[in-house]
């Protein structure tokens, strides 16, 4: 069920439960979980760097230290933080509303140009859109070609002069050839290149100034690695691209360098190329990513898929735990520190089986501090008096207030309190209605504020 | 002494002509591009700047607690991957709180080259280009420089050595593949066997095979389809070919390469891995390495699977190949570009 960086938190922080606490260090050894995850995964070192201090940050936050599953929580962060650096404010193409289009493709040798374009063509054909294709590239042996086969079975009409011509006016003419023909899109391919290519770059640069694109997309092959960043930066820098594709999704790559790309130059993923396929092209999903990132596959789905079998277990031995009589005040604790996450305590007996009918117990007022006391109280105590609470005499309620800043009295009625609860709950389990005073002995000194809920006797 | 073509080829018992210098190539035929001899200094320089080029200075200025943490940075940004930086920082420190290697800058330095190199050259072998003829298989990824790198070792086969080479474009998948090799097969002086786009591979690997034989070519490339390893139905299409080839010449492939791109990361392990998994993998032919990225994750192929990193390519045009030499490896990879 938990992937596995999900597990090694867990593991990381796994006697956080025990103490109760997140500290500072266990999230530090968390973050270094996380960090050589997204090195794993080819995030660029100096990102990773930035992400985890801010991940850091929010993991001080009150979020994880109260948390009951630390390490789930930890994870949810982090897929929460990437998906936002991945996404934020994103971009579609943009069409010219008078014109031809212009989209030019730019990027290193073999990171999947030239299928990226045909891939493109499709999409926009199936779209409605008429579309052109420019064959820059006059370097890679066949390249026309490979264009011209694409391109056709994309739908596209593929312009070409050959490779003696130069790419940029092979570019300029074929933009006016694609006005004169009232075509909605103009794809430019143009050659892979390397960044450090300063005669190439600049190639790209006159391109673009000849044929003013629309998007000018950047092609970025998913396996790539920490050179990911230099490759983005410079290309920004010369041509300031507008958009990222990634491809070759269809491998297992982890895809690091999407982060990267967008961390370090703020542009957009736009498409992801998923197979060999023309068909095999998408929008992005910065969800999606991030969860291919962290190697976790669907990240949200499965945390929330997680939390709802944990509650469904849980929920199946606390009734049954309730009827016995059974319940301890360690599972006692465990549900209302997750009562608080949810809600007023009314939510936790609305949640039993066949409680949902007592909506009225929702509103029931709940006091933070006395909850922080009975929490002190009951981590104050050894396993065995949490599920043996009737051993709790002399000395050990001393020891107990001691431990926990209270008073003895305080342990007793705690204590009192909790015996009480357990009856009530034995019960409700048992499919009795709860009597109304028990609930507000419970509540102990709130019964008054406490509204008094309309029950129906059966 | 860096390793030189002599070193990373095994030719067995052929006889050798005097190698004459290697002539320029064929202007004519060359297409267009920007001055083979340009491009010829700059990477020669370029690789020249690697050799003597110091490691990034701010490595070891000072040894203090922020060194290893540098080594570590600069190691992870070569793409070495986490494990083995890991790997090679404890070893290091381990040497130099040991006194095994002084606290000096220059003595650290050339130990870390040494660890390295070491690891680089992990099963080093030749290029097995004993049979008669050889038969050399090529694979990879999509996009990772395939069937470029066969131009270059064609052409450094015909033009240093005189050999004569037959290619097989066993690529029926990808549109123009066989165009494309068809032109690397001029420029280099090659003879080609081709077929149809979407023919059988196995048929043109048969084809080639027994064109080789029957034309007493000293070697025979085949050239495969880009894939990914993920794809299991084309992992096994690879297989295929194989024994396709080993049917028609008990013993071929004689080798089998599989090009890496330089600036893949993590991944490259994976890759490495599955191909060795679906084809006995002899050598990497590591490409791309004109650009900025290390390919430091030959580190870990080397270490994990033992297959070692043999030509190097250097640049778009023929002569861009050079054997891999360990040493020249690790001083590049700790380069500062």
């Amino acid at each position: 069920m938990f992937d596995q960086l999900s597990e090694r938190l867990q593991s990381t922080l796994s006697d956080v439960r025990g103490r109760g606490k997140v500290t500072e260090a266990d999230i530090d050894k968390a973050m270094r979980e996380i960090r050589l995850a997204l090195l794993e995964a080819d995030v660029n070192f100096k990102v990773v760097k930035t992400f985890t201090a801010t991940v850091k940050e929010r993991c001080l936050g009150a979020d994880v230290l109260d948390s009951l599953n630390p390490g789930q929580q930890v994870v949810k962060i982090v897929n929460e933080e990437l998906t936002e650096l991945m996404g934020g404010a994103g971009r579609d193409l943009v069409f010219s509303n008078k014109g031809t289009t212009v989209i030019m493709m730019a990027g290193l040798q073999g990171s999947g140009k030239t299928t990226a374009t045909a891939k493109l063509a499709r999409l926009l054909t199936k779209e409605g859109k008429r579309v052109a294709l420019a064959a820059c590239d006059v370097y890679r042996p066949a390249a026309i070609q490979q264009l011209e086969t694409v391109g056709k079975r994309a739908g596209a009409v593929v312009y070409q002069q050959g490779t003696d011509a130069d790419p940029v006016d092979i570019a300029g003419w074929a933009l006016d050839k694609a006005q004169e023909e009232n075509r909605d899109v103009l794809i430019v391919d143009t050659a892979g290149r390397l960044h450090i290519d300063s005669e190439l770059m600049d190639e790209l640069v006159r391109i673009r100034k000849r044929v003013k694109p629309h998007n000018i997309l950047l092609v970025v092959d998913a396996m790539t690695g920490q050179d990911a960043v230099g490759v983005a930066e410079s290309f920004a820098e010369s041509v300031e691209f507008d958009g990222v594709i990634i491809t070759k999704l269809d491998g297992d790559a982890r895809g690091g360098a999407a982060l990267s790309v967008k961390a370090v130059t703020g542009k957009p993923i736009i498409f992801v190329s998923t197979g060999e396929k023309l068909e095999d092209f998408d929008r992005f999903h910065p969800d999606r990513m991030s969860g291919r990132i962290l190697g976790m596959g669907d990240v949200l789905s499965l945390i929330e898929k997680a939390e709802e079998q944990v509650s469904e277990d849980e929920a199946d031995e606390l009734q049954k735990k309730m009827a016995d009589e059974t319940f301890t005040l360690e599972d006692f604790l465990k549900q209302m520190r997750q009562v608080r996450k949810m809600g007023p305590i009314g939510n936790l007996i609305g949640m039993m089986p066949g409680m949902g009918a007592m909506k009225g117990l929702k509103d029931v007022d709940v006091d933070d501090g006395e909850l922080d006391r009975v929490e002190a109280i009951i981590l104050s105590m050894t396993p065995y008096e949490r599920a043996y609470p009737e051993i709790i005499k002399g000395s050990r309620r001393r020891r107990i207030a001691e431990g926990s800043g209270t008073k003895i009295q305080q342990v007793n009625n705690m204590v009192k309190q909790f015996g009480n609860m357990r009856s009530l709950m034995k019960q409700m389990a048992n499919g009795n209605m709860p009597d109304p005073q028990q609930l507000a002995r419970m509540q102990g000194g709130k019964a008054a504020k406490a509204p008094r809920p309309k029950i129906r006797r059966r | 002494m860096p390793t030189t073509w002599n070193d990373i080829l095994d030719l067995g018992d052929r006889h050798i002509p005097d190698a004459a210098a290697a002539p320029a190539p064929d202007a004519e035929g060359a297409p267009r591009r920007r001055g083979a001899f340009k491009r010829l200094r700059e990477s020669l320089a370029k690789s020249r700047k690697a050799l003597s080029e110091e490691i990034s200075s701010s490595l070891f200025d000072r040894i203090d607690e922020e060194t290893w943490e540098r080594l570590e940075e600069a190691l992870i940004l070569a793409d070495a991957g986490a494990t083995t930086t890991a790997q090679v920082v404890e070893k290091l420190e381990h040497e130099v709180d040991s006194g095994i290697v002084p606290p000096d800058g220059q003595a650290i330095k050339a130990r870390l080259i040494e660890i390295l190199a070491e690891i680089a050259s992990s099963n080093r072998s030749p290029i097995n280009l004993t049979g008669d003829p050889a038969v050399l298989l090529m694979t990879g990824v999509n996009g990772t420089g395939k069937t470029t790198s066969i131009g270059k070792i064609a052409w450094h086969l015909k033009n240093e050595f005189g050999l004569s080479v037959l290619l097989g474009a066993a690529d029926t998948y990808r549109a123009a593949a066989a165009e494309q090799l068809t032109t690397w097969a001029d420029r280099a002086g090659a003879d080609i066997i081709r077929s149809n786009e979407g023919a059988d591979p196995g048929s043109v690997a048969f084809d080639a095979v027994n064109a080789a034989k029957a034309r007493g070519v000293d070697v025979l490339i085949i050239d495969t389809a880009g894939r990914l390893h993920t794809q299991s139905n084309l992992m096994d299409e690879l297989g295929k070919v194989r024994r396709v080839i080993e049917k028609q010449m008990p013993g071929a492939p004689h080798e089998t390469l599989i090009s890496i791109d330089a600036t893949t990361g993590q991944n490259g392990l994976r890759q490495a891995k599955a191909f060795a998994e679906a084809t006995d993998l002899d050598g990497v032919v590591l490409t791309k390495l004109d650009g900025t990225a290390k390919g430091g994750i030959t580190l870990a192929i080397a270490t994990e699977l033992s297959i070692p990193v043999k030509l190097i390519g250097v640049g778009e045009a023929l002569e861009d190949l050079r054997p891999f030499d360990p040493t020249e490896f690790a001083e590049a990879l700790l380069s500062e570009e």
